[in-house]
């Protein structure tokens, strides 16, 4: 990835008219996303965006990059053979929780699975909003919607466990109403080396409503957040006394000056530590008893798709010295008819 | 046939290897067309594989065949062999359908016994009766032969009874005059890391020449002609191999890297396998997670300005269908290889038909057209891989290559070209100067009506494409429907136009006889070799074999007006038929159609178009 300080927000604003409902949280995320590629300062030439359809699929026509907005739930399997193809390219996949998680969960589970160089981001707002309020893979049990009337009777997902069950490599979470750290997760995800899944949770205004007010309404959003960052303390609320300790085998939330816990006792932050096992902890964190997570969770090396795929063409190409097709054949089994 | 040793000179032959799935029944007919097309036959081969991986050891399910011509003018691998070597009883009973009465069949006897038969449920220990077998039966006991030429070999029983496909392989070299030196280079080389088994499978080749040499008091030999072919460097290729191939030359032709996203499933594997290994080429072939995202991988990588392509069977095609619209819409180059089967569902995985041309031609939503093209035989697969991406990539459109089950496993004699052979694939690329003349990515040339291809990573060509109906010239998002209509033309009218560069249509046999049949796709060589046969009899037919199904060649419909009798052979209900006589309804279409799973046999043809023919 070139890196480049020269560009501006502006640069990778498209000029298209943006069509998300007033009030829906993608306008946030574009702007976010649009400041972060104008930090991490890839070209808009250099720099692909691809998306399935839904709401949030939209997102590419308005982008000054190469663009392609495709079919629902492919976005994950057009983006891997993007890459694949043409690996100088920085590509970007934007996908709901429909699109990205049920038509097209298998691509989703699998470009994580291979860790290609992606930037996914994944806009999760628990329901169907361009086909007009169904719920979605993520909604909760329960939840009454147009094509649940008596609520749904099944469990949804939780995005960062199918991340971890793939045995993802980087793992982040923003809001769209805390716009710094979801910079800074979408900064962290461009510079990440394999594919990086950035859970953006969003309000749908129209049909989902304030889906997301437990966590964000900002009376108590300090006391059920917490914003992780490698190698700092887990500490959040309001007055900044609260953090995370290891409780057995479990993670809790404690005062810290309270019930004999120090800050001694507080986690420390590691995302780069290779095993997930308290990665998947954290991220399943869900405001009640526990914060949610949001920063970057997990960001670890591991051998990258694509770059594999080139390092081998390169080896079997050096090993084997044939100039073209023609060559090739000719060092098979042949005869002569004269 | 059996009565006493004479050398009977033939044009062409048909051997037919059968045997359990486990006993190299592949290997030793491979190795005997090699040997064949080394010493100036011409040959075609067609394998005949059971579904199961490995049934039962002995069972009717568990046969695997491999028939071979070999000789002159050979277009098929033969309606039916003229020598059958069956390595048990389920072997006989499957296969004695294919050989010719009078024929000779080659039998292990020991593996005869009355549990075998039993296997191959035989109701007595007669089993040439049993199966009305009208045919001279020679038994070897091959096995015990192998035994004793390998007593000394310090091999295991199951290694040594793994040989006898080689004894069987040496019996047939013997009887039609094959040098065994070549089939035991072939096996060194095979072998080269277990020179034990190399040696012991070149001896147990020569002990089955020597036996033929020693019970030549009884049987025929015979000597087959070579054709007058053309002088070069030639190989034995199959189908599936030749179209990996077309693939990487029209990459090389066009500057364009290769990549491939597929899925595996019978009969169209190969491809990928072949691709999978050409990495030594650069080739990126890609196994990815299901056939959808195949097609997708493939046309991610074509937006990002690789030759992309996919390859598949008819339930591929199927799962697939959603995402050639996108590429329909999106106007981007991409090839999509159906290695038909029979269908519907999951039907007849290993066997051939040509069910799903118009699953190609029509299996999309909305008005989606795009181009088909047909190959004629396993070379003819190089040939129109090759042409299926150069379609692609000079009128960035998707392009559908059929080919059949029958032709991806069989294999000719294939001439390799000369790089010069082939011409130069040109992209329609955007040009710097266009951005001063004010680019929008649905521009196009106005004649052909092609957009010009931006690569991504091109300076100042940033643009969004979509499934999403587009402004004819700027690419935005638009539902007004005026200019959807007009995209809808011109979609049209780009694939229309994709007849001004393909060759015109050719006819062969008796261009002035009142008859013409048409065919298209994998049935060339049973329909080129039943039209000779009519016409030396003095039956005139006309023949047009279609490559290029949609669009049409220029002159398809002069020639389909010219002839009193039309008559369209397929492996189908009579598809191309339909498509023909939707553009035709002043001409009536008559038609030969088979549904078995099986190719036509040139007899079939014969028997239908003289029936027709006297109708009329």
């Amino acid at each position: 990835m070139e890196e480049n300080k020269q560009y501006t927000n502006a640069d990778f604003k498209s000029d298209q008219y943006v069509r998300w409902c007033p009030g829906c949280g993608d306008h946030a995320i574009l702007a976010v996303l649009h400041k972060a590629m104008a930090e991490v300062g890839v070209a808009p030439h250099m720099t692909a965006v691809i998306s399935g359809i839904g709401c949030s699929s939209r997102l590419p026509y308005y982008m000054n990059t190469y663009g392609f907005h495709t079919i629902h739930g492919r976005g994950g399997a057009i983006a891997s053979g993007f890459k694949t193809a043409n690996p100088k390219m920085t590509v970007w996949q934007v996908c709901g929780d429909g699109d990205g998680l049920a038509i097209g969960g298998n691509h989703f589970i699998h470009e994580v699975r291979r860790n290609v160089d992606l930037n996914v981001l994944l806009l999760n707002n628990k329901i169907y909003g361009l086909t007009k309020g169904q719920y979605s893979p993520t909604s909760d049990r329960g939840f009454v919607c147009k094509s649940a009337p008596y609520g749904t009777t099944e469990d949804p997902f939780i995005p960062a466990e199918l991340v971890f069950g793939a045995r993802g490599t980087f793992f982040g979470r923003g809001i769209d109403v805390e716009l710094k750290i979801s910079q800074e997760v979408m900064v962290a995800a461009a510079r990440h080396k394999g594919c990086s899944i950035v859970e953006m949770l969003q309000n749908c205004v129209i049909f989902n409503h304030g889906i997301h007010n437990f966590i964000t309404d900002k009376e108590n959003r300090a006391d059920r957040t917490i914003h992780l960052v490698h190698g700092e303390k887990m500490i959040f609320g309001k007055d900044k006394n609260k953090g995370i300790v290891q409780d057995g085998f479990a993670l809790k939330a404690v005062e810290i000056g309270k019930d004999g816990y120090t800050i001694d006792d507080v986690l420390v932050h590691d995302a780069h530590c290779q095993s997930n096992f308290l990665h998947q902890q954290l991220a399943m964190m869900d405001g009640h008893d526990l914060p949610l997570a949001i920063g970057v969770i997990r960001d670890v090396e591991a051998p990258v798709y694509n770059e594999e795929v080139e390092k081998q063409v390169a080896e079997v190409k050096a090993k084997k010295g044939f100039t073209c097709l023609r060559d090739m054949i000719l060092s098979g089994d042949t005869w002569e008819v004269k | 046939m059996l009565e006493k040793t004479n050398v009977k000179v033939l044009e062409k032959v048909v051997v037919r290897f059968s045997g359990d799935s486990g006993d190299g029944m592949q290997l030793a007919g491979n190795i005997f067309s090699n040997i064949s097309a080394g010493i100036g036959n011409q040959i075609s081969t067609f394998p005949d594989y059971p579904a199961e991986v490995r049934a039962p050891q002995g069972t009717l399910s568990g046969v695997s065949g491999f028939q071979v011509s070999i000789g002159k003018g050979v277009y098929t691998p033969g309606d039916k062999a003229d020598v059958l070597v069956s390595m048990n009883p389920a072997a006989l009973k499957q296969n004695a359908k294919f050989l010719k009465p009078g024929g000779v069949a080659i039998v292990d006897i020991d593996c005869f016994k009355k549990s075998d038969l039993e296997k191959a449920l035989f109701k007595t220990d007669d089993p040439y009766t049993e199966i009305n077998l009208k045919a001279q039966v020679v038994e070897v006991p091959m096995t015990s032969m192998v035994k004793a030429a390998l007593a000394d070999s310090g091999m295991d029983l199951k290694s040594i009874t793994k040989c006898k496909n080689m004894f069987a392989l040496g019996l047939v070299c013997w009887l039609f005059d094959r040098p065994i030196e070549s089939a035991i280079n072939y096996l060194q080389n095979k072998f080269a890391k277990k020179p034990a088994i190399a040696e012991a499978n070149a001896k147990v080749i020569r002990a089955g020449y020597d036996y033929g040499n020693n019970i030549h008091a009884s049987v025929s030999t015979y000597r087959i002609e070579t054709d007058d072919i053309r002088p070069g460097t030639y190989t034995d290729v199959n189908g599936n191999t030749a179209t990996a191939w077309g693939l990487i030359m029209a990459s090389e032709k066009s500057g364009l890297p290769l990549f491939l996203g597929s899925y595996p499933i019978t009969p169209a594997t190969d491809v990928l396998h072949e691709l999978a290994k050409r990495k030594d080429l650069g080739v990126k072939a890609c196994q990815m997670e299901d056939e959808i995202a195949g097609i997708c991988s493939a046309i991610g990588a074509s937006f990002a300005g690789n030759l992309a392509a996919t390859s598949t069977s008819g339930p591929g095609i199927a799962l697939k269908s959603e995402a050639m619209g996108l590429a329909v819409m999106a106007e981007l180059p991409l090839v999509i290889i159906d290695v038909q089967r029979g269908g519907p569902s999951t039907g007849l995985p290993t066997k051939t038909e040509q069910t799903d041309l118009m699953q190609c031609l029509y299996g999309r939503n909305g008005e989606s057209p795009l181009a088909v093209v047909a190959a004629a035989s396993p070379t003819d697969c190089f040939d129109m891989a090759f042409e299926a991406a150069r379609i692609a990539v000079e009128h960035m459109t998707p392009v559908i290559l059929l080919t059949d089950g029958f032709i991806a496993n069989g294999s000719s004699a294939w001439r390799i070209p000369e790089n010069d052979e082939y011409p130069a694939i040109k992209p329609n690329f955007v040009k710097p100067e266009m951005l001063e003349q004010g680019w929008k990515p649905y521009m196009r040339n106005e004649e052909t009506k092609v957009r010009y291809w931006a690569i991504p990573g091109t300076e100042g060509f940033m643009h969004r494409l979509g499934g999403l109906e587009k402004d004819s010239v700027t690419s935005a998002i638009s539902t007004d429907p005026v200019n959807h209509e007009k995209m809808v033309a011109i979609r049209q009218e780009k694939v229309n136009n994709i007849a001004k560069n393909i060759p015109a249509q050719e006819i062969q046999g008796n261009p002035d006889a009142d008859t013409l049949l048409i065919g298209w796709g994998g049935t060339y060589g049973h329909l080129y070799t039943a039209v000779q046969e009519l016409n030396a009899a003095g039956k005139p037919v006309a023949f047009a074999h279609f490559r290029y199904i949609n669009p049409l060649p220029a002159n398809a419909t002069e020639i389909i007006k010219k002839y009193k009798n039309v008559v369209v052979a397929e492996l189908n209900n009579g598809q191309f038929a339909d498509f023909l006589q939707a553009k035709h309804p002043m001409v009536e279409i008559k038609r030969i159609n088979k549904v078995q799973g099986q190719p036509f046999l040139v007899q079939e043809i014969v028997e239908g178009l003289t029936k027709i023919m006297e109708e009329k």
